[in-house]
């Protein structure tokens, strides 16, 4: 039990570190960019979130799969609580990607920005996830098909990149270009600390989830046994 | 092979069950039709070609709604749906049985839809037809999976529209683009492609959802 | 500031944002968590005295 208390504060405490370390790099030590000046540095938050979102997804779908795997009750918690973190961050990177297109191109939503139709796609996909999950009794039936609804989102991932790409075809004309990552060196370690800040800050954040839902649960339990 | 034995059987119940009650059809057939009617009048009057192909696709996806959210009610309402899940089949036919009833409904109201479609709005080609064809597969397999949820469900009806919509946009960008686009292959190609993806994963992920 | 970096100080800003409202609904539910453990051992203290 211990052991798992220092692993959590070991965890707060690298991520804190990351945390800071990286967005004082992003703001101050990342070299400006010729082309869009100060306000590329907003790429040090938008995209370790994104990345971080699908890592929530990804991680989610991965407990799913044990879940169906092994039917242990513990991984419905573990995969809920991954698919909870990823929304929080999908929304994170939907209102940072908005502010991305405000000072890029001047309006708060482009449909030609492939990132953030897909993460609108997913977020609608996700938030169904709770609707789900608050529309069935708890218990195997509820993480059953939670754990299949999270497999078919990650599979969903791919195929509406897949299909947003082919969509611009015919949707709108690409009219807006956002350089890729045609980093120098310095910028893309940057981005390593900011990505590993972001991915630091979702593990230390799910671990203390877990503990506070599994706490719950036992409190609940030991209710019961008393009365 | 039993297996197809079984899917056979489960979903020639479902036909003759509709042939005999039907509910399902007559509506989904009059949906299609009186959407097709309102998305005239929606529709300004210099409206493109692609905005009319969108809105069949539209149409069709909302038949298809209609048509999923009764899959499984006659089930439910009979608690007949446990029976089944006891019956020595494997918990797929299941599946695969419910799914091409659901495509058999779809293919029909879809043999009135375009044609309604052409009369009121543009002739239809053949691109138009096998991307209909393509989506209706994966339309079908994600449906059916979609409303074995929704129906262990409290929400049931409510709960369907919400969990289909974010997962078939890709089958109308498929379906949208083969229609639109000079060179359709590539958007054929995407939706075979999700038809294989969807319905191998709703296959194998069933009996998950029907299990106790 | 110009405006766009004012937009990007508000993203920043943003993140710091949702990271603190997490501590502090975090810190909501651990006093309900203190809470229930009080009622709980109050209980059980019960049970043991009858």
């Amino acid at each position: 039990m211990s052991l798992r208390n220092n692993r959590a504060v070991l965890l707060a405490a690298a991520a804190s570190v990351l945390l800071v370390a990286g967005l004082a790099l992003a703001l101050f030590w990342a070299p400006e960019d010729a082309d869009q000046g100060f306000s590329q540095r907003i790429f040090y938050v938008h995209v370790p979130i994104a990345l971080t979102a699908y890592a929530c997804f990804g991680w989610g779908a991965w407990k799913a799969l044990r879940l169906l795997w092994t039917r242990e009750s513990r991984y419905d918690l573990e995969s809920y609580t991954a698919v909870h973190m990823g929304v929080i961050f999908g929304i994170l990177t939907l209102v940072t990607g908005s502010i991305w297109a405000k000072i890029s191109w001047g309006v708060w939503w482009t449909w030609s920005e492939r990132q953030l139709t897909l993460f609108l796609v997913l977020f609608l996909f996700y938030c169904a996830y709770f609707m789900l999950r608050f529309s069935v009794e708890s218990g195997p039936r509820r993480a059953n098909l939670s754990a299949v609804y999270a497999l078919f989102g990650v599979a969903l991932i791919p195929v509406s990149f897949l299909a947003i790409r082919l969509a611009e075809n015919f949707i709108h004309p690409v009219v807006f270009t956002r350089d890729g990552p045609q980093m120098s060196g310095s910028m893309f370690f940057v981005f390593c600390v900011c990505l590993a800040a972001m991915l630091g800050l979702f593990a230390s954040l799910y671990t203390n989830e877990l503990t506070g839902k599994r706490l719950d649960a036992r409190l609940r339990e030991l209710r019961e046994a008393l009365e | 092979m039993t297996y197809f034995a079984d899917v056979a059987a489960l979903a020639r119940k479902d036909i003759l069950l509709e042939l005999r009650s039907r509910d399902t059809l007559p509506a989904m057939l009059l949906f299609v039709v009186s959407a097709l009617v309102v998305f005239h009048f929606s529709l300004p009057s210099d409206a493109s070609a692609t905005a009319s192909t969108g809105l069949l696709w539209i149409a069709l996806l909302f038949t298809a709604l209609l048509g999923l959210g009764r899959a499984f009610t006659a089930e439910r309402e009979q608690r007949v749906l446990d029976g089944l899940v006891l019956a020595p089949c494997d918990r797929s036919a299941i599946w695969l049985a419910k799914s091409l009833g659901v495509l058999a409904f779809l293919g029909m109201a879809e043999a009135l839809a375009l044609p309604a479609y052409a009369l009121f709005f543009e002739p239809v080609g053949w691109e138009l037809v096998a991307a209909v064809l393509l989506a209706d597969l994966g339309l079908a397999a994600v449906g059916t999976l979609l409303a074995a949820m929704a129906a262990a469900s409290r929400a049931r009806e409510l709960l369907l529209p919400l969990l289909f919509l974010p997962l078939v946009i890709p089958v109308v960008v498929g379906g949208v683009g083969a229609t639109v686009v000079d060179n359709p292959g590539r958007y054929l190609g995407f939706l075979a492609l999700y038809d294989l993806i969807f319905a191998i994963l709703s296959w194998a992920s069933f009996e998950y959802v029907v299990a106790e | 500031m110009t405006t766009s970096e004012k937009y990007v100080t508000a993203a920043y800003l943003l993140v710091l944002a949702v990271v603190l409202l997490y501590v502090i609904l975090y810190s909501f539910k651990l006093s309900r968590l203190e809470r229930e453990v009080a009622e709980l051992t109050e209980l059980a203290q019960r049970r043991r005295a009858a």
